[in-house]
């Protein structure tokens, strides 16, 4: 089993015509994803990669014809608030959005609008999420993984690339991998993932990897202490080094008024049960020490 | 993107705000114009404030903002205030003011709850200190009230925060900023809009009318909305901008300058500070944050590698790419013929993995580059060659 997105993800590519939507929509093919779906208004009829794929003009003739329930957006910045609404009112259950830089204030209606609409949104500015072996949604790698039983849930791309790389290597395979985006303002929070992967029956092991800014993984450790307790967990925290007031490259990632610093968060992992590792690659040896035998 | 308390103040204005009016200065003659058209101009203010212009908060207590009664001692107090620097910005301007009779100092803002992904006000009786204080001092003093992500501010809201800060004589008024704020925010695209403080002065000769009004003024604007707000860019202050950061944003690189001696070059944004975690962890110190973004061609690594010699203190260079978007190859290009401008021989250790990573690992080899295949052992190697470059120096 895996969470989000699985062998039953039918997927619709919001901006497949557009370069980076072409390139990562034939990735995410040839992984294997069951992509029924392109949507660029005004390119209706058209099909993409290699006439493989039938692009509509708008979110709920897609649905309508293909039956998807998963969309994964590569509209610009400020078309992709438009888009994720699309998604939701066309009944899209678990919509990925990529796209980075999108104004903050954009997203506080629109996360509310897609709860109301009861989907789930992933992101923005994120890097998607894989399912190893069976699905994979976004840009992330799929060379990385192996299939196993550890749920990975991260705020950032490449620093996930580089932990769930130390974990295949050692042997250490993953049920599903979400990126959850950099962004003040996002869909999903550490905990809401955690909640999924506390009710998915294969996931048997968290890895957490998270960054300075904010207190989403203070929340996430205060659950899962009392509601993951008997299960290994893992940590890494980026920015131990970070200055005060300074916006590390992510808009969500800056510690002010002495509030989403490194050992904050360090801190309140351990206290709930994680190992923090000092680098990512002590994240295998970490689970090992925590029990996880898988 | 942090702006002047003077420009803070025109976008309050802009959205009907109560804000009493100032002038800026930029010498002492300047100033002291100013304080003459306010002492001795239809106001008749029988005090002047003048307040340093710089973009960090703890400005009163440096000792940057002050009184002056005459011209004479507006002009004096200018000049002092335009010799400083607070903390380690030099003031360049100054805001000139009439001084507020000010019968109570409150705090009210608007900012950007993360965690409730709403916008929230928050609103303390005790203004004119810093919010951070009153929350670890006398966290029940701060009321907070959420605005719905759909519906926005209510009047029934802001009528609430009214009654809760003891502002029952000012009901209107209150409500008026509160939704003002909200307002200031929406339009602006700020992640906050801070009044402290925001204040009952008397005006008027003798007992006079008491009134509510923006003392202060202090806006952050989303950098990632400034595409569709061309006149923010105006408000960017020069002055206070690094030529280094004026270069990386010209580049899109996502640059930050520390005060050590290893400079970085990264992709990924979580990437780039776990690598300066490792450095510091290898005994080493970060020179710099650096972020070359997704898909980065040759270019723009080149552009990277000009940024982090700018600085003399660098020693080492440590390049870390995990390639997904990024092609290890594209990268390997872009630091050969870096290497081949460089301004000065600084040592270099290359880590490329994921995309492409073969073939950047052989151009790279033929090069002649110090490579290295984990990133602990690339902070290590990068740490190891500062030190010899430090002592050979």
């Amino acid at each position: 089993m895996s969470i989000l997105i699985g062998r039953e993800t039918r997927l619709v590519v919001q901006g497949i015509t557009g370069r980076e939507g072409e390139f990562h929509a034939r990735a995410m093919q040839a992984y294997g994803t069951a992509i029924v779906g392109g949507m660029t208004p005004g390119k209706g009829g058209q099909k993409a990669l290699d006439d493989t794929v039938p692009v509509f003009d708008t979110m709920s003739e897609a649905v309508r014809e293909t039956g998807a329930n998963t969309s994964c957006i590569f509209v610009p910045a400020a078309g992709a608030p438009d888009a994720i609404l699309e998604a939701a009112a066309a009944g899209i259950g678990t919509i990925f959005c990529i796209t980075e830089g999108i104004p903050a204030l954009d997203m506080v209606p629109v996360v509310a609008a897609v709860r109301a609409a009861g989907a789930t949104l992933i992101g923005p500015n994120c890097p998607g999420a894989t399912s190893p072996g069976r699905a994979k949604v976004g840009i992330i790698p799929g060379s990385i993984h192996r299939d196993g039983s550890v749920g990975v849930v991260s705020r950032s791309g490449t620093l996930t690339y580089e932990a769930v790389q130390a974990m295949t290597d050692a042997g250490i395979g993953q049920s599903t991998c979400v990126g959850i985006g950099g962004d003040p303002i996002i869909g999903s929070t550490f905990l809401e993932v955690l909640q999924l992967f506390a009710a998915d029956p294969e996931t048997e092991a968290i890895v957490l990897i998270g960054e300075i800014g904010g207190a989403a993984e203070e929340e996430a450790a205060a659950w899962a202490a009392t509601n993951l307790a008997g299960v290994p967990k893992a940590a890494f925290i980026a920015g131990r080094t970070a200055p005060e007031g300074k916006r590390m490259g992510h808009a969500g990632a800056i510690i002010s008024g002495g509030a989403g610093t490194a050992g904050s968060k360090v801190a309140a992992l351990e206290a709930a049960g994680f190992g923090v590792a000092g680098s990512p690659t002590e994240l295998p040896q970490l689970l090992r020490d925590a029990g996880y035998r898988g | 993107m942090k702006i002047q308390e003077a420009d803070a103040k025109k976008l309050l204005l802009a959205q009907g705000l109560p804000v009493p009016p100032w002038e800026v200065a930029r010498s002492p003659a300047e100033a002291r114009a100013a304080a003459s058209r306010l002492l001795h101009g239809a106001g008749h203010a029988r005090q002047v404030v003048i307040k340093a212009q710089v973009l960090v908060g703890g400005r009163g207590k440096a000792g940057g903002v002050r009184l002056a009664a005459t011209d004479d001692e507006a002009e004096h107090v200018a000049d002092d205030i335009l010799g400083m620097s607070i903390k380690g910005i030099a003031v360049r301007k100054v805001l000139v003011a009439p001084a507020a009779d000010i019968v109570r100092e409150l705090y009210l803002a608007a900012v950007l709850d993360r965690a409730a992904r709403r916008i929230l006000l928050m609103g303390s009786a005790e203004g004119g200190i810093e919010i951070e204080q009153v929350a670890a001092t006398n966290p029940d003093a701060i009321v907070r009230i959420h605005a719905d992500p759909l519906l926005g501010l209510r009047d029934w809201q802001a009528r609430e925060l009214a009654f809760r800060l003891g502002l029952n004589a000012h009901l209107k008024a209150t409500v008026g900023i509160a939704k003002g704020l909200v307002r200031t925010m929406l339009a602006n695209d700020a992640d906050l809009v801070e009044i402290n403080p925001l204040a009952i002065v008397r005006e008027g000769a003798g007992a006079g009318e008491e009134r509510l009004v923006c003392l202060d003024a202090k806006i952050t604007l989303d950098d990632s909305a400034l595409f569709r707000h061309q006149d923010h860019e105006a408000l960017r202050d020069p002055d206070e901008e690094a030529p280094a950061d004026a270069e990386a944003r010209r580049h899109d690189i996502s640059f930050i300058h520390l005060d050590g001696t290893i400079g970085c070059m990264v992709n990924g944004a979580g990437l780039a500070m776990t690598t300066m975690d490792l450095v510091k962890r290898a005994g080493g110190e970060p020179a710099n944050f650096l972020d070359i973004g997704g898909g980065a061609k040759a270019e723009r690594v080149a552009a990277a590698m000009r940024l982090i010699l700018a600085e003399p203190r660098v020693e080492a260079i440590l390049v870390n790419i995990f390639g997904g978007i990024t092609r290890g190859d594209e990268v390997a290009l872009g630091l050969i013929e870096a290497r081949k401008q460089q301004s000065r021989d600084v040592p270099m250790v290359v880590r490329i993995v994921g995309t492409n990573a073969a073939e950047a690992a052989r151009l790279l080899e033929e090069a002649h580059f110090e490579t290295a295949a984990s990133l602990d052992e690339a902070a290590e190697k990068a740490v190891a060659a500062a030190r010899a470059q430090g002592q050979a120096a």
